[in-house]
């Protein structure tokens, strides 16, 4: 939490680009902005930010190639995914390819940069939205024998923060409210990012395409 | 009540025919076994010289189908039922049919040669074939016009099988006419022009089948063409209505920062659930009912309310009542913490019970000395709840924002 944190913005929105830009001011550095998946690639690998903010939905594969081309060179890269998209399977595929957090583009400029500062922090950042949609995706029961308990299950506390999440408290607030550390809430948000990322819970990827059929 | 008399009524059945189903129709009426049925049936086909088949011949033109070959192939796909060998049975029997009928003419006396006899009942087995493949298409077609109940998978095979007993059906129904021909002797003096008519056939058809091959894809492309362009119009008249609209709104409005935010706020809404698919009808489903709820305040108090939804259910008294305690909550919310940034709505549907809460950061206040310009607080929400067997709570602290928290046992 010392210096600036450094960010690399992905958008193939220019007015958007320029806007995150302006409310980032002085807030957070900005490396540089970009609008394609073969800019963005080139630029993160040149600029080597602390965090990439990245657009869900881009002509070329979008933020799910941008990580995926990135890794091969620079694994520790950390992304955050700033999106208007609602559509749960994109916000899954995205943090499921390796960002450590999804917040929408209404985010105020102070609240983005707290965020980019958690993602650099190598915490995980959840907007009230993934938090309904991961909720949603670890809901019901699954079918025996598949079940990875460490991974394809949340726990009770889990649960908790991530409710406490989507009701739209701030970590401290879920601190107060379960009587225990800042620390440990990220720690809990921390690790459902993990089972979000891993479980093989084939839930997670049917979930949102069943989700559609429904609506 | 309604299904016991629709099976009083005779009708064949086409589930468990055989032919077309005119004695399982009677086995039904009766509540028979058909096989008993069809035994009594051979029986008096025998007994009066197969006259009786003249009489199936007629219940089949009379009595009206029943069953899922009468629905369209999507549900008789899943019963396992091929139409293809259904067509084959069908076929197979009009044969049997009749040979049958002829046989029974020539017990009555009446025979005219073989020669007569069998291109007859050839043909009109390949005529069945070809009279019940057109009748299929038709049902085909119709249902295309609604793409919505189309099996979509099933076309490129279909196609096929339908190519192959068509020409089935021609080639049972040109070799009765050959056979007609040949066995009376006709066909010495027509052989030499025939090979001329095949061969003049064939090149015609190797002339044509380039053309007609690219007429079919040209026809396709049409097709395809004229999907794309419905979809455009479809979403240039969206836009038109709902984003250019709004977008000349707001410049009118341009000097009321909080009516341009509530302008682009409802637009925004409204564009989200009809890109993503996540419009929930308002009026079927508790989530729907709460997103509703939400941009109706929104758009009343010019105060942005996140909404969050997990799992759902249909819309009963008790949620409605727990949507309008809801919609009361975030009017509270909207009018006591009007600046203080968005307005947070969570709702969970688990286990029976239904979960609503509504968070704001606004300046909250001492829930125990509930001030009384708060009594719509009191009465809309926590009366409402109650009397509909539900549990409402306040949790605020004067500087740090105020929570209604709603509770509903709604049932499996």
């Amino acid at each position: 939490m010392t210096a600036k944190p450094s960010v690399v913005i992905v958008d193939d929105h220019e007015i958007f680009r320029a806007g995150v830009r302006a409310e980032l001011e002085g807030l957070v550095d900005v490396l540089a902005d970009v609008g394609s998946v073969e800019a963005a690639v080139r630029e993160i690998g040149e600029r080597k930010p602390d965090v990439a903010l990245l657009d869900v939905h881009m002509p070329g594969g979008g933020g799910v190639e941008v990580i995926r081309q990135v890794a091969e060179s620079r694994p520790a890269q950390r992304f955050l995914a700033l999106s208007v998209s609602d559509a749960a399977e994109d916000v899954i595929a995205v943090v499921r390819a390796g960002a450590r957090g999804y917040v929408t583009k209404s985010i105020s400029g102070p609240e983005l940069a707290d965020a980019v500062a958690r993602v650099r922090d190598g915490d995980a950042v959840f907007s009230p939205r993934l938090a309904g949609f991961v909720l949603d995706a670890f809901a019901g029961q699954i079918p025996e024998g598949e079940v990875d308990p460490e991974l394809d299950q949340l726990t009770m506390r889990e649960r908790e923060v991530l409710r406490l999440i989507a009701r739209g408290y701030l970590y401290k607030e879920i601190a107060l409210e379960l009587s225990i550390s800042p620390k440990t809430v990220e720690a809990h948000v921390s690790a459902v990012l993990r089972k979000l990322q891993l479980s093989n819970r084939h839930e997670l990827s049917r979930w949102a395409v069943e989700r559609r059929l429904v609506d | 009540m309604e299904a016991a008399v629709a099976d009083r009524r005779l009708r064949r059945d086409l589930d468990r025919g055989i032919v077309a189903g005119v004695l399982a129709g009677f086995a039904r009426r009766l509540n028979a076994d058909p096989l008993v049925v069809r035994i009594a049936f051979i029986a008096i086909t025998v007994a009066t010289g197969g006259l009786a088949l003249l009489g199936y011949a007629l219940a089949w033109g009379l009595m009206p189908g029943d069953g899922a070959l009468a629905r369209p192939a999507a549900s008789r796909a899943r019963r396992g039922i091929s139409p293809l060998t259904g067509r084959w049975r069908v076929a197979l029997g009009v044969g049997f049919l009749t040979l049958g009928a002829l046989l029974a003419f020539r017990e009555l006396g009446l025979w005219w040669s073989d020669a007569l006899v069998w291109p007859l009942v050839l043909a009109a087995s390949g005529a069945t074939l070809l009279w019940r493949q057109s009748r299929q298409r038709a049902e085909e077609e119709i249902a295309e016009v609604s793409p919505a109940t189309r099996p979509a998978p099933a076309r490129p095979e279909s196609r096929f099988t339908d190519l192959y007993r068509g020409g089935f059906g021609v080639a049972l129904v040109v070799g009765a006419a050959l056979l007609f021909l040949s066995a009376n002797d006709a066909l010495g003096g027509v052989r030499d022009a025939a090979f001329a008519a095949i061969i003049a056939i064939l090149a015609l058809a190797l002339i044509l089948a380039p053309f007609l091959w690219r007429l079919g894809r040209n026809l396709a492309a049409e097709r395809a063409e004229r999907i794309r362009s419905q979809e455009r119009a479809e979403l240039a008249a969206h836009l038109h209505d709902s984003v250019l609209q709004t977008l000349t709104l707001m410049q009118k409005r341009a000097d009321d920062p909080r009516e341009v935010a509530t302008l682009a706020r409802r637009q925004e809404r409204e564009l989200r659930s009809w890109l993503f698919g996540g419009a929930r009808p308002e009026g079927e489903s508790l989530a729907g009912a709460l997103e509703a709820a939400a941009s109706e305040v929104e758009e009343a108090h010019g105060v942005p309310v996140e909404v969050v939804a997990v799992g759902d259910r249909p819309l009963d008294e008790r949620s409605q009542a727990l949507v309008g305690a809801a919609r009361e909550a975030l009017t509270n919310a909207a009018k006591f913490a009007p600046d203080a940034g968005p307005v947070s709505l969570y709702a969970e549907v688990e286990g029976g019970r239904a979960q609503v809460f509504v968070h704001d950061r606004g300046p909250g206040f001492d829930p125990d000395s509930i001030p009384a310009d708060r009594r719509g607080l009191r009465e809309s929400v926590f009366g409402r709840m109650e009397r509909h067997g539900g549990n409402a709570e306040v949790r605020s602290r004067p500087g740090e924002g105020t929570e209604v928290e709603l509770t509903m046992e709604v049932g499996e």
